[in-house]
């Protein structure tokens, strides 16, 4: 054991070379030529590195970002479907942060586009390709209704307590004020 | 003992030169020592020494249950445990405790294996870093071992680096030598990534294999309970246990019958290693990619043939599985209204009302933020455009592997994360969203396809710290992966933290001591 360790601490600094970590953004492209300037650096070491070795392994990065001009334009998601978001998954998105995260994430899933994907089905399983088990459509277990409506901070006798229904959500403003209230 | 993998200290026990009571204790000792590492949401205590009593009396008669009887174990606090806190780092579950467990946790208790508590992570494994959770971020014990200190001259407590995630406890608890084995899980690498940058085995299952009863769902077709140990024998023992067909879960498939046992000498001769040049992404660290080199050309030398073969949509995958992963995250956190179970607001005004406050207060901003995305990518009028869009190019990437397979290929070798771990103030510049997009670069193609993959720790960095290579395999051929995963492991001669004055738990010496004695 003790062995190994010193050879793989050897392997360590034979390579041992001060890297920073790498600052790459994956995501935007708006940094694109910052990224290139650092491939080049780092392509140079590393063909250094390895080249006796007529590795299999490729030398430099194989792809680029995607660039910008290549996208759809950003979209801008208006107030009445932010408002029509918060209603839907009923959680808000807070300030503007929130805001600027799924603009952010639409721009990052517009990538998607630049694929050609006509007459691909879509795949929704891995498993589609075999008959998955079925049991036959009896009771198997329950009769546990004491112990789930444990778990409720709210109940009368075998029933789950809700608040008055049929009320939609308050407007925006009045929401924002009932949230950061509840915070208190 | 400590550092021993789970067939050496299931030896140890069975010989009798320790008990499970005794190793209960010192495992429990060791969190007390490091609890800095904050690897545990909730230890629990009184159970492990009461499940180890029961261990030790099965012993004492020469009737164990199986290699895992007494041996200590921790489990992703998104698994749902019987009488236990399952919290899912969030304080949404904050109070939650389950009356079941989940078909996995059971399979352990089965075997006889103590359970010292419900591991720290993202807060509904949503993140790459461990950093995001309700109690805290997890620190890599690694951080604390002497080739980082002496190498970098860091500060122990201002620049302690990150275990990636989500199941960065799950990860922490294994390499800390807290725990022999834990479970994680994986979507998009949750498991891989903390074990790439910890320095274990992760092994990320063929999905179906392992039974998603009970652990709690963020994306129900890329779901896997993760396994994680010191070995890769250990992670075939693991498998073995908890594989198979569950009635609970219809998306499980029988087992293959395959021996759990891993062959002690395997010929690579007669494999195809690939290597899926795609996997060369930008941001790859000179060091990683040096490893996934000096691993490649090893396989080349031993006789396997060695090719570099096109998984042209790689780049895709990650655009791809952000839009699946968020749809999916939408309808499955619908569950969590306060009502039933789980943190309910004291707003009372209307149903709606009260689903809106408890959500708002439940959840924190990494989790809100996919779920509005989520419903964004499933609106009507968006549907096609991202969702049914994502799903074909899920299909693309899934077609990918398999012409890979088909042409002769038993295993592709690739890196598992980009670089080693980041400093924790470094990591937290970007926001979770960022980094998860970076992180799973090279473990979310595998989870779109359903394979098997595994990280194994090849080396230390420059920097101190695990450098980690998956292997992915054809669905079902777990163990085979498994098989060539243990080729690798024999050969990388990856060092054991306590080999490294690893000063988290002031035990290193000792355990180092035992592990001569016991090897």
């Amino acid at each position: 054991m003790s062995l190994f360790s010193i050879a793989a601490k050897c392997t360590c600094r034979g390579l041992s070379m001060k890297i920073p970590r790498p600052s790459f953004n994956l995501l935007t492209n708006d940094r694109h030529s910052i990224t290139n300037v650092e491939i080049q650096s780092h392509v140079t070491h590393v063909t250094r590195l390895l080249r006796n070795h007529h590795s299999k392994v490729p030398e430099v990065a194989t792809w680029e970002l995607i660039p910008e001009d290549q996208l759809p334009p950003p979209v801008h998601i208006p107030a009445d479907l932010v408002d029509k978001l918060e209603r839907l998954a009923l959680v808000d998105f807070r300030t503007k942060q929130g805001l600027a995260c799924l603009e952010k994430a639409i721009r990052f899933a517009d990538q998607l586009h630049v694929l050609d994907t006509s007459g691909v089905e879509p795949m929704d399983s891995v498993l589609e390709d075999r008959a998955l088990h079925l049991r036959d459509d009896v009771v198997m277990e329950g009769d546990c209704a004491e112990e789930l409506l444990h778990l409720s901070k709210n109940t009368v006798e075998e029933y789950f307590v809700a608040p008055p229904g049929n009320i939609p959500l308050p407007k925006r403003e009045e929401r924002a004020a009932m949230l950061k209230h509840s915070e208190l | 003992m400590l550092s021993l993998t789970i067939r050496e200290v299931s030896a140890a026990l069975r010989e009798g030169r320790i008990s499970p009571t005794e190793l209960c204790r010192t495992c429990l000792n060791r969190i007390k020592k490091t609890q800095h590492l904050n690897a545990y949401i909730t230890v629990t205590e009184e159970l492990a020494l009461k499940q180890a009593r029961e261990a030790e009396a099965r012993l004492l008669r020469g009737a164990p249950k199986g290699p895992l009887d007494g041996i200590p174990f921790a489990v992703k606090d998104n698994f749902c445990t019987e009488n236990i806190k399952t919290t899912c780092a969030s304080k949404m579950l904050n109070d939650y405790t389950p009356p079941y467990n989940a078909t996995v946790v059971q399979k352990l208790f089965d075997q006889g294996a103590v359970l010292m508590g419900k591991a720290n992570m993202d807060e509904f494994a949503m993140g790459a870093g461990s950093t995001d959770g309700a109690f805290g971020p997890v620190r890599n014990p690694w951080s604390y071992a002497a080739p980082y200190r002496e190498r970098t001259g860091a500060a122990p407590d201002s620049d302690w680096v990150i275990t990636g995630g989500s199941s960065g406890g799950s990860a922490a608890a294994v390499a800390s030598l807290t725990s022999y084995l834990a479970l994680g899980s994986d979507t998009g690498g949750s498991t891989r990534n903390p074990g790439a940058l910890c320095g274990v085995v992760a092994l990320k299952p063929t999905y179906g294999l392992l039974s998603r009863h009970g652990l709690i769902p963020l994306v129900n077709s890329m779901d896997v309970p993760g396994i994680m140990t010191r070995s890769v024998s250990d992670a075939a023992i693991v498998l073995g246990i908890l594989q198979g067909q569950d009635m609970r879960d219809s998306t499980t498939t029988p087992a293959p019958s395959w021996l759990t046992e891993l062959p002690e000498h395997f010929d690579v001769k007669n494999i195809c290693v690939g290597i899926p040049k795609e996997y060369h992404a930008p941001g790859l660290s000179e060091e990683t990619l040096a490893q996934w080199s000096r691993v490649a050309d090893m396989f080349e030398r031993a006789g396997a043939r060695v090719k570099q073969v096109s998984l042209p949509h790689t780049q895709h995958s990650i655009v791809c599985y952000h839009v699946l992963c968020h749809a999916e995250v939408a309808s499955n956190m619908a569950r969590f209204d306060g009502l039933e179970y789980g943190h309910r607001s004291e707003v009372d005004s209307s149903t709606e009302a009260m689903y809106a406050s408890s959500r708002h207060e439940g959840f924190n901003d990494v989790v809100r933020g996919r779920i509005l995305s989520g419903n964004y990518f499933l609106l009507k009028q968006n549907y096609e455009h991202y969702f049914v869009k994502a799903q074909r190019v899920r299909r693309l990437i899934a077609d990918d592997f398999k012409r890979a397979f088909s042409s002769g290929v038993d295993v592709l070798l690739t890196p598992t994360t980009l670089a080693d771990a980041a400093r924790y103030s470094n990591f937290t510049q970007e926001d979770n969203w960022t980094r998860s997009a970076q992180d799973d670069v090279f473990t979310q193609p595998v989870n779109m396809a359903g394979l098997p993959a595994i990280s194994v720790p090849t080396a230390l960095s420059s920097r101190g710290l695990p450098i980690g290579l998956q292997l992915i395999g054809p669905a079902l051929q777990d163990n085979k992966l498994l098989s060539v995963a243990q080729w690798l492991e024999q050969r990388v001669g990856f060092p054991s933290i306590s080999d490294c004055g690893d000063e988290s738990g002031n035990e290193a010496g000792m355990a180092n001591r035992e592990q001569t004695s016991a090897v």
